[in-house]
């Protein structure tokens, strides 16, 4: 099949497919170096929009809040997710298995608006329990970040134990090691990768978020998607353009990064993606 | 497979992870399912709780009162059959575009194969937000797109594409297809060539062996990508909020006045329940089709 030349027919799909792709994405990141007030209007280039972001202390204040919450979210899932994926991969056939993947679903295949409203409900009812004032803030926001980082985390990590070779942890069991032991200085460190890849991965998604933020960060834990996502409801604007490009690169890199290391297939199952999605 | 107890440390390693989901899922999907019975109250949180101590004896408040009305009212009724529709025809477009792409990338060869797939992921991952709002820039009177309608000179005043129907569907199939080229791609790269080969050998013409024999073996794919795109669709909500007009209000839409505009949680809630009872067919189809963390099934 490979030796005979791609037919023309075929060519054509991937390229008009690919390119529909990424029009878009073309389209923010030329427009964020237009001199021009008015977005998509060329007008000379200009990194005026770059400078003015710079200015900006409501966008650079959001900006780290965001990227703290992705930093702890992407941390909790990453624990959570790494061990889900080695339970499901390595522990004998075990009561639990079926409800373990099937809760692991639903973050990733139910749409988001239903996942966010009912973290709210979760936290709002701890609250009320408790008497104590955590159904808004950083707290709710990591836990929920971290509850739909974590199957993705989980999946790369299940795909990496699956694809190795039992026979190192089998080694240094039979030499008499714990199974703790073997699990932190034998299959951790084989797991490592995926680890990084999980962690990248449920950053990026946390980052991202709109949904479960508006309905989990109260009125000061504006995140860096919400203030885009207002600003945006008006119209276009040069600023966001430039956000977009920043985010764009910043994601681009990490998830061609996280590609080239060879976890590819894992993301055919996975999101969401949506919100997420998408 | 006969299911056994583990060993101390072992049932941990199950038991952390479940116990959180089990907190962070199936609780809160839980609260929501009850709240959709619950009353509206003029404190906070806005909600009568569902159950109470009075002297001694525990009181529920239970009505159907929210479900009856978000089934009744036709503000509702039009927002789950534009959701439905809308989602039906996103993932018929999806299957249509990302069919010939999926094709094209496994039948590419092999070394080609896996920048395709990045180059097809890439954007998936890339804020999906930002991409949303390059289409408001790209399809709105004085954009890219209606500069090129009017040189083609296809139209002779720019078209309003922007806040309508249509830019609604073109934004879910942009930024859903990559759902449905993934697990389409997953399937045809696994088709045996040497059937494909067998067939043409024995003279089958190609439009023929693609019938009887890709398209039947394409299946699981097809069904897995569809799910995967129409389960997310039906409770989008940035996407018709941004590029759509008061005809495209939908499921998320609704669901999102309901909460933080009119602040009725047990409204808000009913939603959740019937988008939930409407999503269990497709969900439980998925499971069979997508074999993930399944033994032996991993990549």
């Amino acid at each position: 099949m490979s030796a005979r030349a791609q037919p023309l027919w075929r060519r054509l799909a991937l390229w008009l497919g690919l390119g529909f792709l990424y029009v878009p994405i073309a389209w923010i990141v030329i427009f964020s170096f237009s001199g021009s007030t008015v977005a998509g209007v060329w007008k000379g280039f200009s990194l005026r929009w770059y400078e003015a972001l710079l200015d900006n202390e409501g966008l650079r204040l959001a900006a780290g809040r965001s990227l703290l919450l992705a930093a702890l979210a992407a941390s909790l899932a990453t624990l959570l997710g790494t061990i889900a994926g080695y339970a499901l991969a390595r522990l004998p056939a075990f009561r639990g298995r079926a409800m373990l993947t099937g809760l692991l679903a639903v973050p990733l295949f139910v749409p988001e608006i239903l996942i966010g409203f009912a973290f709210l409900m979760l936290f709002v009812s701890l609250e009320s329990l408790t008497g104590v004032p955590i159904s808004k803030g950083l707290l709710p926001l990591v836990a929920g970040h971290a509850t739909i980082g974590m199957p993705v985390v989980a999946s790369v990590v299940f795909a990496r134990l699956a694809g190795l070779d039992h026979s190192f942890e089998e080694a240094a069991l039979d030499l008499g090691a714990r199974p703790l032991r073997v699990f932190l200085t034998v299959t951790l460190p084989l797991a490592l990768p995926a680890l990084a890849s999980g962690w990248l991965l449920a950053f990026t998604l946390s980052f991202d978020d709109v949904i479960t933020s508006s309905f989990l960060a109260g009125p000061a834990n504006t995140t860096l998607p919400m203030l885009v996502y207002s600003t945006v409801r008006v119209g276009v604007s040069p600023q966001i353009n430039v956000i977009g490009t920043l985010i764009i690169t910043g994601v681009a890199l990490i998830v061609a990064a996280t590609m080239f290391r060879g976890q590819a297939a894992v993301l055919t199952a996975e999101r969401g993606r949506g919100g997420k999605a998408p | 497979m006969t299911a056994r107890r583990l060993p101390g440390r072992q049932q941990l390693a199950v038991a952390i992870p479940l116990g959180w989901l089990l907190l962070c899922v199936a609780v809160p999907m839980l609260l929501v399912l009850g709240l959709a019975f619950g009353e509206v109250a003029d404190r906070i949180p806005p909600i009568e709780p569902l159950l109470s101590l009075a002297g001694g004896r525990i009181t529920a408040h239970l009505t159907l009162h929210n479900l009856l009305g978000v089934a009744s009212d036709p503000l509702y009724t039009s927002a789950f059959g534009n959701a439905l529709l809308n989602a039906l025809e996103a993932t018929a477009l999806c299957a249509l575009i990302g069919y010939p792409i999926a094709y094209s990338i496994a039948l590419a060869p092999e070394r080609q194969r896996r920048i395709y797939v990045l180059l097809a992921v890439l954007p998936f991952w890339t804020s999906f937000l930002m991409r949303t709002y390059a289409w408001m820039g790209l399809i709105r009177d004085s954009g890219p797109l209606n500069h090129l309608l009017l040189a083609l000179g296809i139209v002779d005043r720019p078209v309003p594409v922007l806040y309508s129907p249509a830019a609604v569907l073109l934004v879910m199939v942009y930024s859903y297809v990559p759902f449905f080229i993934l697990p389409m791609y997953a399937v045809l790269e696994r088709l045996p060539r040497d059937l494909l080969e067998a067939a043409s050998d024995l003279g089958a013409r190609p439009f023929y062996a693609f019938r009887t024999v890709t398209l039947p073996m394409s299946m699981p794919g097809l069904l897995a990508g569809s799910v995967l795109v129409f389960v997310p669709a039906v409770g989008e909500y940035i996407i018709p909020d941004l590029v759509g007009n008061t005809d495209t209000i939908m499921i998320g839409g609704v669901l999102w006045a309901e909460f933080f505009q009119n602040r009725d949680w047990p409204a808000a809630a009913s939603i959740a329940f019937l988008t939930m009872a409407v999503l269990v067919v497709p969900l439980l189809l998925l499971r069979r089709f997508l074999p993930a963390f399944r033994r032996g099934a991993a990549s």
